[in-house]
């Protein structure tokens, strides 16, 4: 669920947009008035904000708010503005660019979205970046890793309840035999968790536990620094379930000194209208401090605003 | 003597030299011959292709049976697959190929000639009738060396832009071309870098490669893949789908054809009429030195030719 308030009386398009004008016009900006503007706004309210902008003042608003802010407030503020699907692109686009084995970005928006959410990415890449998502991808990685990720983005899953329960069982087997014999890389590890649908794989793993012992995730920790296993890892969790998985990505980017903002702010603006909520209830859980918390202990000045003001859905 | 009816209805049911079956003549017969069943077992006796006399009966053979359904049939299953829906008509020949072992070629035809947005309808109404992904169906049934190429077919979702980078284009000219250096024939079709460069590239995109592979190399790329049919016609599709359609086509009309090569007259007509049926009668006129209405109407009959003329834009003969 989205952690989004969104006030009672909804100003204008225009009177948001002449609010946020106001804040980039003089000397300095007002981030104040830029934050409660834009994450008190659903994606709906915010195209249409843009939209408005355009016309009024001839000028996009992401380039104005590019030119005002700088930084990690700036990298949120500007990932939040766009479209959920534009900001898939642009996040996926970013992650092939500069991918590198121990990529993440790639698999959690492969795996977490849904089928039709997906191939909307793949049509929007295309518009803007002249080139099918998997071609990128299949350019840019190589060996187990292509083997892996072009299929990954490729696929157009079932979303059917079915499950085949005797398929289950068969494919758990094989799963665990090369699993077994560390085969990590085989066709068949590959081809059962790039195209099955998720219903199917979640029996499939159900059927590796009770046949075999362990959860499939635990035997696959032989290395932990195996960056393939760590990918084979995340899809098995972004299948059975995505906001726990989501929850280690933010609680490992603030963790120890150090923040990786890129992902805080990846998860915080692509899950606030989605399922942030459980995500928050999962954190709370596992590290008994609120999210909230570990946010402002963590971040600072407008960056961490901005983060709470999407993430606390009890503001006053 | 052979009466005039019964010469034309050897010839309507023969179902030899040509794809059909003269319904026309066959009905004004049943008329005839109503109440005189001396004329229709006069025509048994005579006709012993199809029927032997057996006891007191003349019995039917079943090979001819099976011969003249079939091309009873031809009509009924064109016209069926005309009104069905392009994508799901493409979903249930792509189930075909995976559940009732019908040729792969089909599955390459389909992946490869239809637009990115057609390819995407038939997954989608492959998921309605079916209740799986095409993908997850070809990548569980196929798990011979051609896995690789028909799982990255079917997945693809092509950029359709007119953009080429042709730096890019030139650099994958030379990775094919190491890559059949380096392969052995057999292996070709397992290749990665081959795979990826037919599976993901655009259309356009592939049309440079190939062009400048011709430049580079003095040879077409499809002569230098002649060691793997499924590649090479990969590549056909790919580049000119015209050419392929012309070709098996053709192929339909041969001597010895089989079945599943007649069937591919239909597939083709009845898919490619509202696309690019034109293109495919010049393509077909240049490799052939023939019009394809004419041999339509040379080499078949009945209503099946009837409608083969119709869906190429032609009246009837």
């Amino acid at each position: 669920m989205s952690t989004l308030t969104i006030p009672h009386v909804i100003p204008s398009p225009q009177e948001d947009c002449e609010k946020l004008h106001t804040a980039f016009s003089g000397w300095g900006t007002n981030e104040g008035d830029i934050i409660e503007v834009v994450t008190h706004r659903t994606a709906d309210q915010r195209n249409a904000i843009r939209w408005t902008y355009h016309d009024i003042y001839g000028e996009d608003l992401l380039k104005s708010l590019d030119k005002e802010l700088t930084q990690d407030f700036e990298k949120a503020v500007l990932l939040w503005m766009l479209d959920p699907i534009e900001r898939d692109v642009t996040l996926v686009n970013g992650a092939v660019k500069k991918w590198a084995p121990h990529d993440r970005v790639l698999v959690e928006i492969a795996v977490t979205r849904t089928a039709n959410e997906l191939l909307a990415v793949r049509k929007a890449y295309q518009e803007k970046y002249k080139k099918s998502l998997e071609e990128d991808v299949a350019a840019h990685t190589t060996g187990d890793f292509r083997k892996l990720m072009v299929p990954l983005v490729s696929s157009y899953r079932y979303e059917g309840p079915e499950v085949d329960s005797g398929l289950a069982k068969s494919e758990a087997h094989i799963l665990r035999k090369h699993i077994k014999d560390e085969e990590y890389n085989h066709e068949e590890v590959i081809r059962i968790l790039t195209t099955r649908s998720k219903s199917q794989l979640m029996a499939t793993f159900n059927a590796y536990h009770e046949e075999h012992g362990n959860p499939i995730n635990k035997d696959l920790k032989k290395d932990p620094k195996d960056d393939f296993l760590f990918a084979l890892r995340s899809i098995i969790r972004c299948i059975t379930c995505p906001e726990r998985y989501l929850e280690k990505v933010i609680r490992l980017s603030m963790k120890n000194t150090g923040t990786d903002e890129d992902a805080l702010t990846r998860v915080i603006t692509t899950r606030a209208e989605v399922n942030l909520k459980e995500i928050k209830e999962i954190y709370y859980k596992r590290n008994t401090v609120k999210l909230e918390h570990a946010i402002k202990k963590d971040t600072k000045g407008h960056y961490e605003d901005f983060l709470l003001a999407l993430v606390d859905s009890d503001e006053e | 003597m052979a009466t005039d009816e019964q010469l034309a209805l050897t010839r309507a049911l023969s179902g030899d030299g040509g794809l059909g079956v003269e319904e026309s003549t066959l009905v004004s017969i049943i008329g005839k011959w109503r109440k005189k069943p001396e004329h229709i077992s006069s025509f048994r006796k005579s006709f012993n292709r199809l029927f032997s006399i057996t006891g007191h009966i003349e019995k039917c053979e079943d090979d001819h049976m099976q011969k003249l359904v079939m091309e009873f049939s031809r009509f009924h299953q064109i016209t069926v697959l005309w009104a069905m829906h392009p994508h799901e008509r493409d979903a249930r020949w792509a189930n075909q190929v995976i559940h009732k072992n019908h040729p792969s070629s089909i599955l390459v035809e389909i992946a490869s000639t239809r637009s990115a947005e057609e390819l995407l309808g038939a997954r989608r109404a492959y998921q309605t009738l079916f209740h799986h992904s095409l993908e997850e169906d070809v990548a569980y049934q196929v798990k011979d060396s051609k896995s690789k190429l028909l799982v990255g077919l079917v997945s693809a979702y092509r950029y359709e832009g007119q953009k080429v980078d042709n730096d890019v284009a030139k650099s994958e000219v030379k990775a094919l071309h190491n890559a059949l250096k380096t392969a052995g024939a057999n292996k070709i079709i397992e290749n990665d870098e081959v795979v990826r460069i037919l599976t993901t590239r655009s259309k356009p995109h592939l049309k440079a490669v190939f062009k400048y592979y011709k430049e580079l190399h003095g040879k077409y790329l499809e002569e230098d893949l002649s060691g793997d049919a499924l590649l090479q016609q990969t590549v056909l599709c790919l580049d000119s789908p015209a050419s392929y359609f012309s070709q098996v086509i053709n192929s339909a009309f041969k001597e010895g054809a089989n079945h599943a090569e007649t069937e591919g007259l239909s597939r083709v007509m009845v898919s490619r009429s509202d696309v690019d049926i034109e293109e495919i009668k010049e393509a077909y006129a240049k490799l052939y030195g023939a019009k394809l209405a004419d041999v339509i109407s040379k080499k078949t009959r009945g209503y099946f030719r009837d409608s083969l003329l119709s869906l190429a834009g032609e009246s009837k003969a």
